[in-house]
C-alpha cells in the first residue's frame, strides 16, 4: 500500500483531519452529521444520492463507505446501480451539453 | 455464492464445533486491533454481572431439522440434521410452565418448529394452559408437503403470533441467503397467511417479518425498512403484515463461516465492536428469556444454545430441574458474539431493543 496514494486504512482516520484544524474540523464533521440525518429525505434516500456523487467525484473512499451504507440503509442493488448510472448519465450529459457550445462555435467560424 | 446443501456438521465442517467457534471469536483482532472483551464493556456500564429482570418468555428451540439450509443459520439446522425434541421433553416444559405463571409467552423456534412430529401436540396444550405461543415459522415449510398446507388455520385456531423470515422484498436478496426460489414460496405462503386473516387490521392475529442483512452488513433502522417492505409487498403482491423486526446477523456457525469464508469477519467484528450501545446492553433479550434447547438443557439464548454455553453453573441445567426463581437470580453467560445483539439500535427475537 505504501506505492499507492489511495490506502483503505486511511478512510477510517477521516477524523483525523481535525488535528491540524479543531475548529473547522468541528464544524465539518457536525455538518456532515446533521445532513444525512432523516428529513425531508430518508436516511436510505440520501445514503443513494451520496453513492451517485461518490462516483460522480470518484472518490474510492466515498465508493467504499456508500457501498456500505446503501446495503445498511436497505437499499439494494437494483437501486444502487440505478444511482451510478444517475451519476453517469450527469456526467455524460455534462459533456455532451457542451457539444452546444462546440457547435456554436463552429458556425461562427465557418462558412 | 451457492448454498450448500447439506448442514456444517454433515460436512464434518470445523465451524460444527462450538469449541472451535469460541476459539475463533476469542481471537478476533490481534495486538494493538484486539478487541475489548464483552464482559469488561459491561462493566464499564455498571452492567457486569449481566442478571435478568425477571424472564417472562420460555424459548424453545424443538429441533434442528429444517427444510432449508440457509447461509446465515446460527443453528446450522437442515433436513440432515436429526436432533428433535421428544414428546417427553415437551411434557417437562409444560411442567416448568405449570409453576411458573410469569412465563406468558412461548416463543417456538427451531429449525422448521412445525417439522417436530409432536408440534402440533405441543401447541395445543400450550393454548390450552393460556400462553401466548410464537411461532417462528420459515414460511416455506407451508407449502413444502401437503400434510403442512393447513398450518395457517392450526395458528390461527390457537391464536398464535407467527413471526417469519423475509431478508428482503426481492427474489435475488431473498434467495441468495435462503436458496433458491425461496421468495417466491415465501410469497405464496404469507398470501396464504393472510388469506387465514393474519396481519389483516383488526384480526387480532399478529403476522411479523423479521429482515436480517443478506451480508457483511448491519441491519436499517426498523422503522425506516418496515415502511419500505409495507409498500413493496403490498404494491407487488397485496401482502400485508404488522411489524418488522430488525436483526444483527450474530457471529455463530454458517454466520460465522460465511465471515470468514468471505474475508469480512474482522471488520464485521469491528463494526459491531465500534456501534456498542449501551441503552442495547441493558435491554438484550436474554434478561427476560430463558431457552430450552432439543435436548431440554439450558441457556441464556439460542446463540449461546448453538454454542454449547448451558446457563451458569449451580443453576438449573435442565429442564426437569426447573426453577424460576433461581434461574432468575443467575448470571448471564457472555462471550464475543454478544457484541451482536448490543450493536446500534440493538438485536433481539423482537428486533430492536431500544425503539
Amino acid at each position: 500500500m505504501d506505492n499507492t496514494y489511495y490506502n483503505p486504512a486511511d478512510l477510517k482516520k477521516f477524523g483525523s483531519i481535525s488535528e491540524l484544524q479543531p475548529e473547522m474540523g468541528r464544524k465539518f464533521f457536525d455538518y456532515y452529521g446533521e445532513v444525512f440525518k432523516e428529513g425531508a429525505l430518508t436516511e436510505r434516500e440520501k445514503a443513494l444520492i451520496a453513492l451517485a456523487v461518490s462516483h460522480a467525484v470518484q472518490c474510492p473512499y466515498c465508493i467504499d463507505a456508500y457501498t456500505s451504507d446503501c446495503l445498511e440503509k436497505g437499499a439494494d442493488e437494483n437501486q444502487m446501480m440505478e444511482a451510478v448510472h444517475v451519476a453517469a448519465a450527469i456526467k455524460g450529459g455534462a459533456a455532451l451539453v457542451h457539444g452546444v457550445q462546440m457547435m456554436n462555435k463552429i458556425k461562427e467560424l465557418t462558412m | 455464492m451457492a448454498i450448500p446443501v447439506k448442514s456444517l456438521k454433515a460436512q464434518q465442517h470445523q465451524f460444527a464445533d462450538p469449541a472451535y467457534q469460541l476459539d475463533v471469536l476469542r481471537h478476533a483482532g490481534v495486538g494493538e486491533n484486539e478487541f475489548p472483551a464483552f464482559a469488561k464493556r459491561l462493566q464499564e456500564h455498571g452492567l457486569y454481572p449481566l442478571r435478568p429482570i425477571g424472564a417472562s418468555i420460555l424459548q424453545v428451540n424443538v429441533g434442528k431439522m429444517c427444510n432449508q439450509t440457509c447461509r446465515h443459520c446460527h443453528v446450522d439446522a437442515g433436513p440432515d440434521r436429526k436432533e428433535i425434541m421428544t414428546r417427553e421433553t415437551m411434557q417437562l416444559c409444560l411442567d416448568a410452565l405449570a409453576q411458573s405463571p410469569q412465563l406468558t409467552t412461548v416463543d417456538l423456534t427451531g429449525g422448521a418448529p412445525e417439522m417436530n412430529p409432536d408440534f402440533r401436540w405441543f401447541v395445543e396444550r400450550l393454548s390450552g394452559m393460556g400462553r401466548q405461543v410464537i411461532v417462528r415459522c420459515n414460511l416455506t415449510i407451508i407449502l413444502a408437503n401437503k400434510k403442512y398446507h393447513d398450518l395457517p388455520l392450526f395458528f390461527k385456531k390457537h391464536g398464535m403470533q407467527v413471526v417469519s423470515s423475509l431478508p428482503y422484498f426481492s427474489a435475488s436478496r431473498t434467495d441468495a441467503q435462503r436458496g433458491d426460489g425461496v421468495f417466491e414460496k415465501s410469497i405464496k405462503a404469507l398470501q396464504m397467511l393472510n388469506e387465514a386473516g393474519y396481519g389483516q387490521a383488526g384480526s387480532g392475529l399478529m403476522l411479523d417479518l423479521v429482515y436480517n442483512p443478506s451480508g457483511a452488513f448491519l441491519p436499517a433502522s426498523q422503522k425506516s425498512l418496515e415502511a419500505e417492505f409495507k409498500k413493496r409487498l403490498l404494491n407487488g403482491y397485496g401482502i400485508v403484515f404488522n411489524q418488522l423486526f430488525c436483526i444483527t446477523n450474530l457471529p455463530v456457525s454458517r454466520y460465522l463461516d460465511y465471515l470468514v469464508e468471505s474475508g469480512n469477519y474482522s471488520s464485521y467484528m469491528e463494526k459491531l465492536v465500534n456501534a456498542f450501545n449501551p441503552t442495547a446492553a441493558a435491554n438484550v433479550m436474554c434478561r427476560s428469556t430463558i431457552s430450552v434447547g432439543w435436548d431440554g438443557y439450558l441457556y441464556d439464548c439460542d446463540f449461546n444454545q448453538m454454542l454449547e454455553l448451558k446457563v451458569q453453573p449451580g443453576t438449573p441445567q435442565h429442564i426437569r430441574d426447573f426453577n424460576l426463581v433461581q434461574l432468575d437470580g443467575r448470571s448471564i453467560m457472555l462471550n464475543q458474539h454478544c457484541y451482536g445483539c448490543t450493536a446500534g439500535a440493538g438485536s433481539s427475537c423482537g428486533g430492536e431493543t431500544t425503539a
